[in-house]
Order: structure tokens, then C-alpha cells, then sequence
């Protein structure tokens, strides 16, 4: 079994005011993944590391973290990929750092419930009355904007989102378009004002890492592109039409 | 401040509790409601949920062919009143997820499609391709952000159960970002943690499925009901135990040994059709027997020689070819994913590597069909319930199913009872977060080190799980689990940590989460050497037969001094009299 | 509470990934864009009036250091039709019953009709 170096970012501020870096020698398996890696290290090597993960399957988006350098989520990223000498290990940028490999994500938190990431509709009808039709083609239209599992990794990526927090980001403006889309809403009006908002859809301005790293293939900047689009139409339906242009 | 308070608090922010906390939040708009997770929500293991949901859907369906299924794949151990309950309100909680904005997989005219699955006589599950638990989980994740009366204390974890006059009052639970020990206080508190599998050492289960809440009722002199039924599922990836899913299989893959044969035709479930059959998958037969059986010809075929040997174990094969890309890639587009990112096999053109893999907890905190617990202002449901609707063995998608039925039902019920008694006096809850800070600064956080490590002790009480309590059975392995466990105990007792730092300490998580799933496997391991019969998924090879005269009943775990007490209460039977469980025929 | 530790962006963030070099470069090309459209204009205003420093302006736009300039900002400009042209199929999303019609048609389609109209204008231009 060959040998890696992880060198991972520790921040301990119980003790210690600066962060520093940890080497660590590991001998591992062929089909190892990252995670896998510093579970071994807290393990057998060093019970004080700490760091999110759970279902190490790639659905529960815990185990976001910066891998050489990029963003990556630990248990779909093997060990064997890397030829570096060293693997470094760090949080995920463009979030406060709790401690070691741990961010503080209140900020998405906060903004996920303001995008209305829910099923609006006029009246709703009593689930007795059975489901809404909806065809596999309607669900096809939102599908690949549903299968966000928050992972964070795309505010990581987002420059924008680095030098401004204030922008909603990726993540909860892709599941604003899940919404939108899905035949059985009709919250498209209700959610302009945020969506529309400075921080919202209009300060992306298209740089596109945030798709290059999902670990999904959900595409968030293509829902955001298409949320510039229909709530452009919309604004200018308002000009030509006022009365009848909320759709 | 060290201390809050709700009417209703509950334990667990998975599929069951979201459920809850959108049911006290609507309709019972004037109580104060809280959720307690020791994760974010949306990191649940909910989320890990493949295959599907039932609930019958179809005209030549009936509640009483679904209650049948469940109740014969029980090994007619689960209470009949909770599966007429289960099967009544399934339908309805599906249309409500569905009205909800769960995306489930549709047929062509618009109307929610259904998919066969294991020990089911007729199509009646409800899938999402096959992510139906993360569609699920982030539905109802979604939705109950809409309820601005849903408090949430994300990461805290739970460390035991206020108990005064007589009834539960809150917990105290320690705020992981800071360190800080606290209390909320509660007129009732449901426990919606899941299920234990982390106690073994291959589990198809996330790291948090520790048995949490399962300890935390056992400590509180609660029963732990049926806790020998552990499932193994039969199809986990070797090495990893990432779970394939069941709908692989409904959607007509085949189980393959070493000699290229679908071997379950030798295990009494029927003979297999041709793949080509365009009435294969054929139901209640071979591959679509009940899991307990599944896994148990997997270790008959390894002891005959006949599974494929790898680095990882030994494994047969699951072979999905004959579906052809569409199907594989419409509805378990999944099962394709992780089959090529953790084995690296295409199942498009070669068979999947599996094997029997822990999967699920049929035992768990007793309660009743309400969710109401033997400790007034305690309720449970979800995984880490045992009401029972899944008996000696668990079909598939029935899980998804009684986590929003029962998740409901023990809101209401904890709604209800909360508005009938007086809060918590503050001075318990601040008397109670000093005490357990206490507790843990003589034990766990105590500077002098007693050589013993987390990890040394947790891998010898999986190891002795897996050799004791596998799926086949003796009382002289059972035995001696036992007393391996008693001595874990013993050296969990003198266990300090590395870590005494107090922001986000996660070797303390472990520790806590170690201490549970010890009790955990207490109970397990003595329930399953007091019960000398063979039944569903608890099979001793030294009482391999089925004894309804004296085991027609549930065992209860109940802590003791140093082991636990193991008691029985009857079976609950109504329309379904005990009889054979006949697979392999329609 | 213990302090949190926070990371700021350095000012040379564009320089540490492809992409985001990309995206500096396609912003920049827009700046090129925008200068010769201005150019153009003032170009379109100057030959219509009686300035007496037309002929020196005109000089100018067909000298040298002119035509250089000009071949540097076509360049840019098709760099920046180009990504363009690739975000097409994000905003246009047409469906064939539940699948999708591939990202590469529409950019395909959109790229052909650039060339056409770009070949029609030169044709009404030149011809």
C-alpha cells in the first residue's frame, strides 16, 4: 500500500490565536477516498482533528472541504487522483472558520429560507383529492435544479460571493429556479423581490465556477442565467402589458 | 443564557422529525415547537434513502394486501394495530409530500408512479428515481422553513433526558460550537433519532447512526423493544457497504453466485422466470423475497463455496445489463453512480459486486401506535421506535412510510399532552446543565488520560457484534458478546479524552456517540441470547425453528445494574392470525 | 464565544484558476467592445459634419498602427461573441419531451446564425 502526505489546516482557538498546518503520513488503501484519509488520521493519529462528514456516499453534503487548493467533497475525491506529494487539506474557502476543517455556514442558512425554497400555490388543494399531475417531461424541467445537496461547495468557488457575502449565491438562488420551473408552483411573483434584489441573481456575473465544482452536475449558474432571463421578460412585460404581466 | 423552553421538543432532524415539527407547527399553530439535531437537518441519514416509500395507490391494491405483506414479511412479530394504522395513512402522507413539491417519478398521464419491491404481492412504492429519501428530506426540509415557529438549535447534541415528577421535561444538550452544556426545557419531548448501525463494523448507515435517542430512553428506564431484529440488507458495495438499492432489484436485476446461478431458486422462494419474461420481476419471489431471507442464503452460499472471493470480502453478483441504459438511467440512475465512482464497474455492462450489508433496526424505544413512550412526556418514532410495524424483519420502502405516518401521529400526541401539564421549572433546567457539565468534566473531560482511545474501544465492540450477533446466532458467541460488551462498559468508564477543548469538539461527539451505541449493543446482544427461537432476521442456528407458543412476543430491554432485564409483551394480533410465510408464488 | 478565523480573498484571486482568468479576460474584452464601439460612433458623427480634421482622422483609421489596432480588437470581439455564443444554451433550454435538446445545438444554432448575419451585413457593406 504507497504512502501520502496530507498536510491539513488546523485552527484551534481554544489554544491557539493562529492557524497552522499538520503533516501527517498515511499509508492507504487503492480505492481510499479523502474522507477515508482523515478519518484514519483522527483515528489512529490524532484524536483532536475535527471535521464534518457522515454518510461518506456523497448525498448528505457534509464533507465539503478545499483539496490542493480547490473545493471538493472528501468521499467522492480518491486519493490514487492526487500525484502531488502532498495533499493539502483545508476549510472551505470564503467561509469563517470554527475550528480545523469546520466552517460556520449561518450565512447560507439565512439566506435559504429567504429565497422561498417551497411549493407556492394560490389554494391548495386537500392531498385527498390526489396528486397533481405533473408529466416525467414537467419533472424534467426542474430535476437537475432539485438535486442540490447543499454542500456548499459552490459558494467556495464563487469569487463574487468572496469579496461580496452579501450575495445569495449559487445554491439558494439554483433552488429558487427548482421552484420556479416545477409545473405545481406558481411563486414565480413572490419570489422577485429577493431574487431580483442587488444581492440576488443580478450580482452574479457569470464567472461559472460555481457549475465547474458542483459535485452534483446541478448547475447553478445555468439557473441563474435563467432566472436573469425570466425575471428580464417579466420586468419587460411590465412595461408593455402592467396589468397582465405577473405570470 | 444556559436555558430555553418549548412545548414541543423534538429530538432529531431526519424525515420523522421534520414530519413532526410541520405537524405541530400546523396544526397546532399555538405551541411553542423546536427541533434539536446534533447535524444540519439536511445531513440526516433520511437523506441516504434509495428505493422508495409504499402506500397503496393502485385500483387492484388494498390496504389490507399491504397490511398482509407487512405483517407475513414480519414473521408476524409486528402488532397488527400499528400496521393497519401504518398502511391507512400511508397514501395520504405520500399525496401530502406530493403537494408538498416532492418530485416522485411519474408515469406518462401525470399520475405518481410505483415501483414492485422486496415481499410486496403488487407495485404500491412510491420512488424519486432512486435519491426518494433525499427528495424527501429536502421537501420537508424545505417546507418546514416556511413555518417561522419551527425553532432550531442545529448541531447540539443531546446528552441525556430531563426526568422530574414523574415525566420527561426537557434535555440537556451541548451547544457543539461552543462547548457549552444547556438545557431546553420541554412539557414533552419526541425522539426522532434513528436507528444504531454504526454499532457494527459494515453498515450501509452514515457515521451519526449511533443509537442516540435509543440510549437516551434506555437510561430513562424506557424498554428497548424487539432490539435482536437487526436487517441486513442483501445488496451493500464490499469494502464500503454503500447501499444498493432494493428498486435495482424491482426493476428486475438478479442475484448471481460464483457459478453464474440466481441461487435463491434453492432457498424456498420460488423458481426464477426468464429475464426476458415480460412477467419477471415476479413478486414475492426470488429477488423480490423479503431481505431476512435474502441475506441468509448469501451466508449459505459463502459457506458452500459458491460466492466470488475479493479484497474486500466475499460478494455475489447483482446483474442489472438486461434493463439496458434507459432504464438504469431513468430509475436508479444511482444505483449506476456509485456502482462506478466506489467499485468501478459500469452495471451497464457488467454485474454489480454485493453484499449482505447492516442496514436498518427493526427494535427500538417502545411506544405505542400513538408514538407515546412508558415515560409520560416522551414520545418516539421514526427508526429509533419500535411500535412495531416491521416485526422480526422489515420489507423495503416501508421505512420512508412510517417515519411521516408515525412522525405525524407522535406530533399530535405530544401536542396534546403538552397542553395538559405545567412547564419545567427553570431551576430544574439550570440545576440539570450544571449536573451533566459535572458529570462529564469527573469522566470524560478529566485531565488524567486512562490509556483507553474512542476508537480502540468502539472497534472491539463492532468486532463482537459482527462475530456474536451477525445473522446466524448461538448462545455460546451471543455469550460471549455479552461479556465483551460488559467489559467495554467497564473500559468505557475509565475513558479520558485527547481532546479537552471545548470549541466543536468532535472526539467528545464520538465519545457520547460511543457511549450509546455500547447500551445499544447491550441490548441487542442480550435480547438476541434470551430469545431461543428462530425469526425473521434474529436466526439461531441452536433454536433454528419459529416458536409463536412461547416467542409470540416482543422482548423489552430495560437497563439494569449491570446487565439489562429482558421482559416480553404480547404480540398485538387482529385480523391476521400467525401462518407461513409463503414466498414464491403470487 | 472563541474567535473564528477569517480568510480574505486576496486581491490576486483571478490569477489562482483557469476560469477565473477566463473571466477576467472575456470582462476585459467587453472594455475593448465598448472602446470601439465609441470609436465607431465618433467615426459616424465626424464624417457626417464639416470638421475640418476629418481627412486627418481618416488618415489615421487607415494608417498602420490603425489596422493593428483594429485586428487586436477583432480578435477580442470574437473572444467575447464567443462566450457569448456558449452561454446561449444556459438561458436557452428547449426540451424534446423529458430530455433535453444538447447544450451544443443551441450553440451550434446560435453560431451559425452569427456567421449568416455577419455574411450578410459584409455582403451589404462590400457588395
Amino acid at each position: 500500500m504507497p504512502d501520502q502526505v496530507l498536510e491539513v489546516f488546523r485552527y484551534l482557538p481554544d489554544s491557539e490565536a493562529e492557524s497552522r498546518f499538520d503533516k501527517y503520513e498515511v499509508t492507504y488503501r487503492d480505492n481510499w477516498v479523502v474522507l477515508d484519509a482523515l478519518n484514519h488520521i483522527k483515528e489512529h493519529l490524532d484524536p483532536t482533528l475535527s471535521f464534518r462528514w457522515s454518510c461518506r456516499m456523497g448525498v448528505c453534503g457534509s464533507c465539503g472541504m478545499m483539496v490542493n487548493g480547490e473545493p471538493a467533497l472528501t468521499c467522492e475525491t480518491f486519493v490514487r487522483d492526487y500525484d502531488t506529494e502532498t495533499i493539502k487539506i483545508e476549510p472551505l474557502t470564503h467561509f469563517p472558520v470554527v475550528r480545523d476543517l469546520v466552517i460556520n455556514m449561518d450565512d447560507f442558512m439565512e439566506k435559504l429560507p429567504t429565497v422561498s425554497p417551497w411549493l407556492i400555490r394560490d389554494q391548495d388543494d386537500d392531498p385527498g383529492e390526489g396528486e397533481y399531475r405533473q408529466t416525467p417531461a414537467q419533472v424534467a424541467h426542474y430535476k437537475r435544479f432539485s438535486m442540490c445537496i447543499n454542500c456548499m461547495l459552490c459558494y467556495s468557488a464563487c469569487p463574487v460571493y468572496g469579496l461580496d457575502a452579501t450575495f445569495i449565491g449559487p445554491a439558494a438562488l439554483a433552488l429558487a429556479e427548482r421552484y420556479n420551473l416545477d409545473s405545481r408552483d406558481e411563486g414565480h411573483a413572490d419570489r422577485a423581490d429577493v431574487v431580483t434584489a442587488h444581492e440576488g441573481i443580478w450580482e452574479c456575473t457569470y464567472v461559472g465556477a460555481c457549475t465547474e465544482v458542483c459535485p452534483k452536475d446541478v448547475d447553478p449558474a445555468g439557473a441563474i442565467q435563467m432566472l436573469k432571463l425570466s425575471y428580464a421578460l417579466d420586468w419587460a412585460k411590465g412595461f408593455v402589458m402592467p396589468k397582465g404581466a405577473e405570470s | 443564557m444556559n436555558t430555553f423552553e418549548h412545548d414541543v421538543l423534538i429530538i432529531g432532524g431526519g424525515g420523522a422529525g421534520l414530519r413532526a415539527a410541520i405537524q405541530v407547527a400546523r396544526d397546532h399553530p399555538a405551541s411553542s415547537v423546536a427541533v434539536v439535531s446534533k447535524v444540519y437537518p439536511m445531513r440526516s441519514h433520511t437523506v441516504s434513502a434509495e428505493g422508495g416509500a409504499a402506500a397503496v395507490i393502485s385500483e387492484s391494491d388494498s390496504l389490507d394486501d399491504h397490511a398482509y405483506d407487512t405483517i407475513s414479511g414480519s414473521d408476524w412479530l409486528a402488532d397488527q394495530d400499528a400496521v393497519e394504522v401504518l398502511v391507512e395513512n400511508a397514501p395520504k402522507e405520500m399525496l401530502q409530500l406530493e403537494h408538498w413539491g416532492c418530485p416522485w417519478s411519474r408515469e406518462p398521464d401525470g399520475r405518481v408512479a410505483v415501483r414492485p419491491f422486496g415481499g410486496m404481492k403488487l407495485e404500491r412504492t412510491w420512488f424519486a428515481a432512486d435519491k426518494t429519501g433525499f427528495h424527501l428530506l429536502h421537501t420537508l426540509f424545505q417546507t418546514s422553513l416556511r413555518y417561522d415557529t419551527i425553532t432550531r438549535y442545529d448541531e447540539w447534541f443531546v446528552t441525556g433526558l430531563i426526568v422530574s415528577e414523574g415525566r420527561c421535561q426537557g434535555v440537556t444538550a451541548i451547544e457543539v460550537r461552543t462547548g457549552k452544556m444547556r438545557s431546553i426545557g420541554a412539557r414533552s419531548v419526541i425522539l426522532c433519532t434513528g436507528g444504531g448501525g454504526r454499532v457494527y463494523p459494515f453498515t450501509t448507515n452514515g457515521n451519526i447512526k449511533t443509537g442516540d435517542g435509543m440510549a437516551l430512553a434506555y437510561r430513562a428506564g424506557v424498554p428497548l423493544k424487539d432490539m435482536e431484529f437487526v436487517q441486513y440488507h442483501p445488496t451493500g458495495l464490499p469494502g464500503t457497504g454503500i447501499l444498493i438499492t432494493e428498486a435495482a432489484r424491482g426493476e428486475g436485476g438478479i442475484l448471481v453466485n460464483n457459478e453464474g446461478r440466481r441461487y435463491l431458486a434453492d432457498y424456498d422462494l420460488g423458481q426464477p422466470l426468464d429475464i426476458n419474461d415480460p412477467a419477471h420481476p415476479q413478486k414475492r419471489t426470488m429477488e423480490l423475497g423479503p431481505r431476512d431471507r435474502l441475506s441468509q442464503a448469501f451466508i449459505h452460499e459463502r459457506t458452500a463455496g459458491r460466492t466470488f472471493e475479493g479484497p474486500d470480502g466475499d460478494y455475489v453478483q447483482l446483474d442489472i445489463r438486461h434493463l439496458g441504459e434507459r432504464t438504469i438511467d431513468r430509475k436508479i440512475p444511482m444505483v449506476r453512480e456509485l456502482a462506478v465512482r466506489y467499485v468501478g464497474i459500469d452495471p451497464v455492462s457488467e454485474p454489480i459486486p454485493v453484499r449482505t450489508v447492516v442496514h436498518y433496526m427493526m427494535g427500538g424505544i417502545d411506544t405505542d401506535t400513538s408514538g407515546a413512550t412508558s415515560l409520560p412526556g416522551l414520545f418516539a418514532a421514526g427508526e429509533c421506535a419500535c411500535v412495531s410495524v416491521n416485526g422480526a424483519n422489515r420489507l423495503g420502502s416501508n421505512s420512508l412510510t412510517e417515519i411521516l405516518v408515525f412522525g405525524a401521529r407522535a406530533a399530535d400526541s405530544a401536542a396534546e399532552y403538552a397542553e395538559n401539564v405545567a412547564p419545567p421549572e427553570v431551576k430544574l433546567l439550570g440545576d440539570s446543565a450544571a449536573a451533566e457539565q459535572a458529570r462529564l468534566e469527573q469522566t470524560l473531560l478529566r485531565p488524567d488520560g486512562g490509556g483507553e482511545t474512542v476508537n480502540g474501544i468502539r472497534t472491539a465492540m463492532r468486532e463482537t457484534l459482527e462475530e456474536g450477533v451477525g445473522i446466524f446466532r448461538d448462545r455460546t458467541r451471543l455469550e460471549r458478546t455479552c461479556t465483551v460488551i460488559a467489559d467495554l462498559k467497564r473500559r468505557y468508564d475509565k475513558l479520558a479524552l485527547v481532546d479537552t477543548s471545548q470549541t466543536f469538539n468532535t472526539e467528545l461527539i464520538a465519545a457520547l456517540e460511543l457511549g450509546a451505541m455500547l447500551d445499544v449493543a447491550e441490548a441487542i446482544a442480550h435480547s438476541a441470547l434470551a430469545r431461543t427461537e428462530s425469526r425473521g432476521s434474529h436466526q439461531r442456528t441452536d433454536h433454528p425453528e419459529r416458536d409463536n407458543d412461547i416467542f409470540l412476543k416482543h422482548s423489552l430491554a430495560y437497563q439494569g445494574e449491570s446487565t439489562p432485564h429482558i421482559a416480553y409483551k404480547d404480540v398485538t394480533i387482529t385480523r391476521w392470525p400467525p401462518g407461513e410465510r409463503v414466498y414464491g408464488s403470487a | 464565544m472563541t474567535k473564528e478565523l477569517h480568510r480574505p480573498l486576496p486581491r490576486s484571486w483571478w490569477l489562482r484558476k483557469a476560469t477565473y482568468f477566463q473571466f477576467m479576460i472575456r470582462e476585459l474584452t467587453s472594455l475593448a467592445v465598448l472602446a470601439y464601439t465609441g470609436l465607431m460612433i465618433w467615426a459616424l458623427l465626424s464624417s457626417s459634419s464639416d470638421a475640418a480634421d476629418f481627412p486627418e482622422f481618416f488618415d489615421f483609421l487607415t494608417g498602420p498602427l490603425s489596422v493593428w489596432l483594429h485586428m487586436i480588437v477583432l480578435a477580442l470581439a470574437l473572444f467575447h461573441t464567443g462566450t457569448w455564443i456558449a452561454l446561449t444554451p444556459k438561458v436557452l433550454v428547449l426540451w424534446r419531451d423529458d430530455e433535453r435538446v444538447e447544450p451544443d445545438v443551441i450553440a451550434g444554432a446560435n453560431a451559425t446564425l452569427f456567421l449568416v448575419i455577419s455574411g450578410a451585413v459584409w455582403w451589404l457593406v462590400m457588395g
